[in-house]
């Protein structure tokens, strides 16, 4: 049994598809907002320096990476012990050598690094028109910053997408619905931070 | 009782008799993952030419009671036990053995 065939039986037994499914939503979410909300901040503030935008969404992108692996390891780890220990008193046996000792184990650290890597992934790629532009490469028609805002608004489009296709509906419904959430934030944010 | 006589006499010449297990019975417990299939692929993947009938006798809230017969050539009963264990099901009987002697000509 290979690297893959293990970790995805490992999933199955422990019926953590989902979770992991939704946390990458979740957390990948928070992550493309609190970039956009950085971001437009910043755009509507006295004009800052590309490397201090850049430096403030790293430092927030790696925050939230942090926290999504942290916070995902210490609640599901104590989740998958305490279900363990369920099915231990159920079998009336010790389980810590068997798949699920091991899935114990193994889940809460994917389930981390999923919640850890989603938020900061999509933050480094929101951030990647600033670092082309900060490098000196020349982009095309818009500003920096107003590059990154566009490419927050497709991602989370594309997240709204991801979920319509989960749950079977239409995915241009989805992807509209969550366009409206980040169109509402950055509205938001104009509103008061822009005064 | 010619052909008994043979055997005899090839024993106590130091041709040794294998003892083999052609067939168990088991009584398992196991809880609802990994589901019957996988559980009863991990059982005939402990040997060569494992015959394996899963048949699930009860279901609980959290665990499944199985009757699990396995047909081979030369079943490792320990490797089984093992298989089970690692899938986090506990062994609870050994209902039904067949066992064959046969003259280890080797």
């Amino acid at each position: 049994m290979n690297l893959l065939h293990q970790a995805k039986f490992l999933l199955r037994i422990t019926r953590t598809h989902a979770i992991v499914r939704r946390y990458f939503v979740v957390n990948a979410f928070d992550g493309a907002l609190t970039m956009l909300g950085i971001i437009i901040g910043f755009l509507v503030s006295t004009p800052a320096d590309l490397s201090v935008i850049i430096s403030a969404c790293l430092g927030a992108a790696i925050a939230l990476g942090m926290s999504g692996v942290s916070s995902a390891y210490l609640s599901e780890s104590a989740e998958r012990q305490h279900a363990l220990r369920n099915l231990e008193d159920a079998m009336i046996k010790d389980l810590q050598e068997s798949a699920h000792g091991k899935a114990a184990r193994f889940t809460p650290l994917f389930i981390a690094l999923v919640n850890g890597s989603s938020p900061l992934i999509i933050s480094l790629l929101i951030l990647m028109p600033l670092w082309l532009s900060d490098a000196g490469i020349p982009l095309p028609l818009l500003s920096p910053l107003y590059a990154s805002i566009i490419f927050a608004l497709l991602l989370m489009f594309l997240l709204g997408v991801f979920l319509g296709r989960i749950a079977n509906i239409s995915w241009l419904r989805s992807g509209v619905q969550t366009l409206l959430v980040a169109v509402v934030t950055s509205t938001l944010i104009y509103i008061f931070a822009g005064q | 009782m010619s052909i008994f006589k043979l055997d005899l006499v090839k024993i106590n010449t130091g041709v040794g008799i294998m003892v083999s297990v052609k067939k168990i019975v088991l009584d398992v417990l196991k809880p609802h993952q990994p589901n019957a299939l996988e559980f009863c692929r991990a059982i005939a993947k402990a040997g060569p030419d494992y015959r394996v009938c899963l048949t699930v006798l009860e279901i609980d809230e959290n665990t499944e009671t199985l009757k699990i017969e396995i047909e081979g050539n030369t079943i490792d009963f320990e490797a089984i036990q093992s298989a089970i264990s690692d899938m986090g099901g506990s062994l609870h009987s050994i209902d039904e053995v067949e066992v064959k002697s046969e003259i280890d000509v080797g």
